[in-house]
């Protein structure tokens, strides 16, 4: 017990690290997603098919991949970055935008139709009838998703801890290894400040999902 | 393809987008020569950097990988399936002091990343890597599992428990029997995709040193020499996407599949003797 509060300076600094890395990347995440979505429905097909492979390919790539591609043999090739976090947030928006695009598309496709052809028949173009009617309504049934996306995001970004970047997973590992004798406690406080952030979110997904239930 | 979105293209649209599309593919045909152009300057198309897949021991190393990557995905999918049915009927029980304990333990295995949970097994309970891996696996996707199936349970019309329990059986009977075949038909498709998470993955097991496909890789470029990182990496990515995009695939065509066949709602669920041809 004493290592957690002994190390209670690391933690804090992990913990902001690991914010700091699921609040930027997510920001990215959902306007590159939503922009994807928006690709994905529009009327030119080159935009309809790369939408869809990227989101197919980055969906099936594992995460680990692209950051031993980042940290291990990008530099190999002469590329080095010089903050790492700078990588990590291009790989976890890179990853996390693809399951967004999937969620708003689903989104959209809940829209009633009606919606969609009243918002024509007065005239608006497409970039109109996106912006101004399918989208806000679909971003707002996608919320309770969106939010399960970006915990999944909170939780990806330990990865960038096992590759040099000291966030809560990076120093949870480091402290293990100064403490071989309380293990046990080291990653059972690491495992506290992510349920931190996962279980009070996880909350809101479910009230908001609860009243998007009634609402409708 | 008509959308309601928009008017089938003019032939001013139709021009425009075809002049957008071809500038697009010119911007990323530029930026792939360039990368390609950059890894050339680099040696990378070197004949003998690729040669190596010429040889049968740089194959069997991947073959190796894989398998590791592949038997831990389908040991920890075996024992996380099962787990997560118990866990899902603990967590609808009707008995308070089951249900209470397991909803929060399913909080805390959802909450918490995998590879975290592989890091504990491994060093609190001094395991090898490979047990450290599919335990991460299974305790997590257990618990993701029994979500899934529970989502599936709510999802049914209120009627099949009652007739369960209308016709005498037990409220566990009436889970068993009546509503879990029910809800796992139903919620087939997630299950499948959460299958090809759990085989993205293991690819955390090399975090924790377990012999998997890019730890192969690893340990290739550090024998082979540095200058051979790149063409296995490469190889290694492009199985690994492989594997993962049939597996999607498969979800998919399950999901197409369940969607025919449910159209009706589940009353219509055929029955025996009565050969469906809805194709």
């Amino acid at each position: 017990m004493d290592v957690i509060i002994e190390s209670l300076p690391q933690y804090w600094d992990g913990f902001l690290r690991t914010l700091f890395l699921a609040v930027v990347s997510g920001i990215i995440a959902l306007i590159v997603g939503t922009l994807l979505a928006a690709a994905r429905v529009s009327p030119v097909a080159a935009l309809r098919g790369f939408s869809m492979a990227y989101v197919e390919v980055v969906r099936n790539t594992p995460l680990t991949i692209a950051f031993f591609f980042a940290a291990v043999v990008l530099p190999r090739l002469g590329v080095t970055f010089q903050q790492f976090e700078i990588a990590a947030i291009i790989a976890l928006s890179a990853y996390t935008s693809a399951f967004i695009a999937e969620a708003v598309r689903s989104g959209v496709n809940s829209v009633p139709l009606g919606q969609a052809e009243a918002a024509r028949s007065i005239g608006m173009t497409f970039g109109q009838v996106l912006s101004l009617i399918i989208l806000p309504q679909a971003l707002r049934t996608v919320v309770p998703p969106l939010i399960n996306i970006l915990i999944a995001l909170v939780k990806n970004s330990s990865v960038a801890g096992a590759f040099f970047v000291l966030e809560l997973f990076g120093y949870g590992k480091q402290l293990a290894n100064d403490h071989g004798d309380a293990v046990m406690w080291v990653l059972v406080g690491v495992a506290f400040f992510y349920l931190l952030i996962t279980v009070p979110l996880g909350y809101v997904a479910h009230q908001v999902e609860r009243k998007v239930a009634i609402a409708r | 393809m008509t959308s309601v979105l928009y008017d089938v293209p003019g032939p001013k649209a139709r021009r425009i987008s075809l002049i957008g599309s071809i500038v697009g593919v010119v911007v990323i045909g530029g930026l792939l020569a360039l990368a390609i152009v950059t890894l050339a300057q680099q040696g990378i198309f070197q004949a003998q950097r690729w040669a190596i897949f010429g040889q049968a021991d740089v194959w069997t190393l991947l073959f190796n990988g894989m398998s590791a990557t592949l038997s831990a995905a389908a040991i920890a999918a075996v024992i996380a399936f099962p787990l997560g049915l118990l866990l899902c009927l603990m967590r609808i029980s009707d008995i308070a002091w089951i249900r209470v304990p397991t909803r929060i333990v399913l909080e805390f295995l959802r909450g918490m990343p995998v590879v975290l949970m592989m890091l504990f097994v491994l060093l609190v309970f001094a395991t090898n890597s490979f047990v450290a891996v599919v335990a991460g696996l299974v305790l997590y996707n257990a618990a993701i599992f029994a979500e899934i199936i529970r989502a599936g349970i709510q999802s049914l019309p209120k009627g099949q428990r009652e007739a369960g329990l209308a016709i005498g059986l037990t409220s566990f009977q009436s889970r068993l029997s009546v509503e879990l075949p029910q809800a796992i038909r139903r919620m087939l498709p997630s299950l499948v995709a959460q299958l090809v998470v759990l085989l993205k993955d293991t690819s955390l097991g090399y975090i924790v040193a377990y012999g998997e496909l890019l730890r192969a890789v690893q340990v290739m470029a550090d024998f082979l020499g540095p200058q051979f990182l790149f063409p296995v990496f490469f190889v290694a990515a492009a199985i690994y996407i492989a594997i993962n995009l049939a597996v999607s695939r498969l979800a998919i065509w399950i999901e197409r599949r369940g969607s025919k066949k449910a159209a009706g709602g589940v009353a219509k669920a055929p029955t025996a003797g009565v050969s469906t041809v809805v194709k």
